[in-house]
């Protein structure tokens, strides 16, 4: 049985004024006022300047030290590494995602219950720590660093990515603890800030150029499929959007909103 | 604290909770000519602000987050596994999602919009009939609701028509259609709108289920698949499959919600007031303890506290607030494991729910990011009544169903690797983005029973932020509920064979396996605070109305007395719609207990 779905026979007004929203890479750019070469050179200008402005490889952390950063660097690239697939963590500008939430209510640990006292228990009965996000990265990467020194006699971002994948495999696995931090602990934290700056709206500094969804084949904000709900297993044939960056009370200092 | 205190004017009836249950209640009494005031923790939520497009489709914020969600900052509970382990405070979102603010989880739930079986809600006598008392195994406190289907049809339907909800029925009045799922009672109507379309999954899994001899049907959903108009005069747009249910605001008026199908009517009629950002504490009984006066309640814009008298007093917080209100109140004696006495916090259950994954060749692309919350397709050969539990084992059943709701990139990298496979590291990203593109998943999701060692109390150590002892939850997958888990994905395996899988992951329940509360499993609690015919071993009668407090009445899952194999919130909505009538029809005339003990 195949059911009936009715297409309206016109989009609703909801869809056609949010296309206004959307920035699409052939959008018309030109004003009658300006001759075209004129027009080129402004774009290019602006073009230049703002990717010098984002250019991931210039990004000064704020929350983490050079030290650091260094080492978040390398640690997610091993966890996303650039390969065939497409771009890792570093060309998709993940430690920058990371830094910038950091700066959030998120990174404070604002959105979790982090009220006394503090108990041990299996792991099922879920994270038990004292820290917010910040905390955990604070009070672990030198520790790490430490370790590496300890058995390498180099830093984690200065060692063979091989030595590195057999630190976060010691992270993974519970082998290591830092004071009362462990390994797991980290390591899940870092894993899942990774992926979510891999996959995350560019808004946010992550997924640079959307290059994580275009690796997925995932459409970004486009958000309407009425007429690829069954396409008999095509793919979907439109490149991701991003969110315009006229979004900005929910841009990289987000979360504000609902908080009080 | 107190340099605002204004009384406010007495209303008739106060309403704790604005979501799917506290808004039916709302537009029931105000029809019914009451002034009604209702009291929100959260703040107020609309499409125009917090739905508008596109920052509603905005992975991280949403569904990651958690912007929609409690705030666990504020307010949280604790967990434990079994009565001899102390509980630990659950300190981050994940396994369940409650809502906060105007619309409740109502506002980003899914959208999957059940009845139940005509049996669930006679589950212990039809067990015992067909089965024998012994069927029943030691510990298991399975029970009736005190309502039968028939009785709340009705009131199923009239939910149905408020939410606008898409299905194919099966038999109407008597007569066979000829579709939908055939092992569906009777209704005396149509669902308002016809099915959502199948998605390529949900398509490949219709005709194979039907290959492998099961009968499948379109999921009703109250996701809309045309433009429609509900009895209050609410609109609903036609979805698009953005994929954007579970955990968002539908940006479209496409998702049914308390939203945009209830608030918009009741907005407007001059008996409703919404108080928002009120935190309610305390129930507030008369001297002699059998009359609810009102509400004590924290207004969060000042930080000061308030008390508010009514006549009538609704408490829809949701199931575990409804439980933690009735303990913080001292309303009916809380359960006791040992001596098995009391009813608050008994008959607490889960939805036992687990998802398996099938791989299609290279040249199928799933589109894993299309769909809608409630759509898909379902076989409850698992789950209707016919099924003999006697062979199978089990007391309960499952639906099985690819419901592909919109997975986005965020949550499908977390969630790959793992048992055994890398979880980072170059082939997990290889064998990741495989699986967004061509695979899908199929969920087992079924009943959960209750059982005397399963339960909700307070607890002796951790507090909110308002001071009070935080609720405890008593936890675990238990044997009757594994076993009807795993004979359910057996049959999971036969029909991803039939749909040309190129690799399939069954995921079952192990026997000694915990709840694990960091795994998100959904937001289907049920019992605490439960409905039945006596008041030694249920909370509220049948008509939900408190045994020892009868101008009170408790409205939500938490009267459920075992979990359904559906989701919970067609019947949510139903059981509300029956109390409202039943108190406008009966205790509005004469107050006092419905039901005599
Ligand atoms: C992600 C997700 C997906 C879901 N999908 C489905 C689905 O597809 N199908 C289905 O059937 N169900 C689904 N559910 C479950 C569904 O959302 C609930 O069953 C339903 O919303 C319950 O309605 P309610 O009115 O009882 O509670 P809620 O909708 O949660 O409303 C309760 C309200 O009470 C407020 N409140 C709580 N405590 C207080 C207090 N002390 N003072 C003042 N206010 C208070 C809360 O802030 C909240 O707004 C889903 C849930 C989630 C989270
Ligand atoms: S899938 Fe449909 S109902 Fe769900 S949010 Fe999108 S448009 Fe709304």
């Amino acid at each position: 049985m195949t059911s009936s779905p009715s297409h309206p026979t016109a989009p609703s007004r909801t869809a056609l004024s949010r296309r206004g929203f959307i920035r699409g890479t052939g959008a018309l750019s030109g004003s009658s006022l300006l001759s075209h070469a004129a027009q080129a050179r402004a774009d290019l200008k602006t073009q230049q300047a703002r990717k010098a402005e984002n250019d991931p490889a210039r990004y000064v952390p704020r929350f983490f030290t050079a030290e650091e950063y260094r080492f978040l660097c390398h640690a997610c690239e091993r966890i996303f590494p650039e390969d065939e697939n497409g771009p890792g963590a570093l060309a998709l500008a993940v430690p920058r995602f990371i830094d910038k939430q950091m700066q959030t209510p998120y990174g404070q640990g604002d959105l979790w219950y982090l009220h006394p006292p503090f108990g041990n228990g299996p792991p099922e009965l879920g994270y038990q720590l004292p820290y917010g996000p910040q905390e955990l990265y604070r009070r672990t990467i030198e520790p790490i660093n430490t370790h590496c020194l300890m058995t390498y006699n180099a830093l984690f971002a200065d060692l063979t990515t091989t030595q590195q994948d057999e630190v976060l495999h010691k992270l993974e696995d519970g082998v290591l603890q830092f004071n009362d931090i462990p390994g797991a602990v980290f390591f899940e934290q870092l894993r899942t800030n990774t992926l979510e700056g891999a996959f995350a709206d560019p808004l946010y500094g992550g997924n640079d150029a959307m290059g994580g969804w275009k690796m997925m084949g995932f459409p970004g904000a486009r958000a309407d499929f009425m007429d690829w709900v069954n396409q008999q297993g095509a793919p979907y044939p439109l490149g991701p959007v991003g969110m315009p960056p006229n979004v900005a009370p929910y841009g990289p200092d987000a979360l504000h909103d609902e908080e009080d | 604290m107190t340099d605002h205190v204004t009384p406010p004017k007495k209303p008739d009836v106060l309403i704790i909770g604005a979501g799917w249950a506290g808004s039916i209640m709302a537009k029931e009494l105000t029809e019914a000519g009451l002034h009604v005031t209702m009291l929100e923790r959260g703040h107020d939520h609309s499409t125009a602000v917090e739905g508008a497009y596109p920052e509603s489709i905005d992975e991280l914020r949403g569904a990651i987050r958690k912007r929609l969600f409690q705030k666990l900052a504020r307010t949280s509970l604790t967990i434990r596994n079994h009565p001899t382990q102390t509980a630990l405070p659950y300190r981050q979102l994940a396994a369940f999602l409650p809502g906060e603010g105007v619309g409740g989880a109502g506002l980003h739930w899914s959208g999957c919009h059940f009845r139940t079986t005509e049996d669930e809600l006679r589950l212990r006598s039809v067990t015992q009939e067909r089965y024998g008392r012994n069927f029943i195994p030691d510990g298991m406190f399975l029970q009736d609701y005190g309502v039968s289907y028939q009785e709340l049809e009705p009131f199923f339907d009239k939910a149905e028509k408020v939410f606008g909800t898409a299905g194919e029925a099966s038999s109407v009045r008597g007569q066979a259609t000829g579709g939908g799922n055939i092992f569906a009672p009777d209704r005396s109507d149509h669902f308002p709108l016809p099915p959502l379309a199948d998605t390529f999954s949900a398509s490949l899994f219709r005709k194979a289920a039907t290959e492998v001899g099961f009968h499948p049907y379109s999921m009703p959903a109250a996701n809309a698949s045309q433009p429609y108009t509900n009895p209050y005069g609410c609109q609903m747009g036609p979805c698009n499959f953005c994929g954007y249910c579970s955990g968002y605001d539908c940006y479209l008026y496409s998702k049914a919600s308390p939203n945009v199908n209830i608030l918009p009517a009741l907005r407007q009629d001059k008996r409703f007031t919404l108080i928002t950002q009120a935190q309610v504490l305390e129930i507030l009984l008369d001297d002699d303890r059998k009359t609810a006066t009102g509400v004590r309640y924290i207004d969060l814009t000042t930080q000061s506290e308030q008390t508010m008298q009514a006549d009538l007093v609704i408490l829809s917080a949701f199931q575990l607030h409804n439980v933690h209100l009735m303990l913080t109140s001292g309303i009916g004696q809380p359960y006791d494991p040992v001596t098995q006495t009391g009813v608050i916090g008994r008959n607490f259950t889960y939805q036992t729910i687990t998802s398996s994954r099938v791989w299609l060749p290279k040249t199928h692309f799933t589109n894993q990011f299309v769909g809608a919350g409630g759509g898909g397709v379902a076989i409850d050969d698992i789950n209707h009544p016919g099924l003999d539990r006697g062979k199978a084992g089990f007391i309960g059943g499952s639906p099985i169903w690819v419901n592909q709701a919109g997975t986005k990139p965020i949550n499908a990298a977390l969630s790959s690797g793992g048992k055994g496979a890398p979880r980072w590291g170059h082939a997990y990203k290889t064998a990741m983005i495989d699986q967004y593109r061509h695979s899908l998943s199929i969920d087992a999701h079924g009943s959960n029973m209750a059982y005397r060692d399963v339960y909700l109390d307070l607890d002796p150590t951790w507090r909110n932020a308002y001071g009070q002892p935080m609720l405890r939850m008593t936890f675990t997958w238990k044997e009757n509920d594994i076993r009807m888990n795993q004979y359910a994905v057996q049959h999971i395996g036969q029909i991803a064979k039939a749909m040309g899988a190129t690799k399939i992951a069954l995921n079952s329940l192990q026997h000694g396996q915990n709840f694990d509360s960091r795994l998100y499993q959904t937001t289907h609690l049920n019992g605490g605070v439960i409905m039945g015919e006596n008041p030694k071993t249920s909370a509220v009668n049948r008509y939900l109305q408190s045994w020892d407090v009868s101008n009170l009445f408790v409205i939500g899952s938490s009267a459920f007395p075992q979990g359904l194999g559906y989701n919970p919130t067609g019947l949510v909505a139903a059981l509300a719609y029956w109390s409202a009538y039943h108190i406008r029809h009966t205790y509005l005339r004469n107050p006092g207990p419905m039901v005599t003990a």
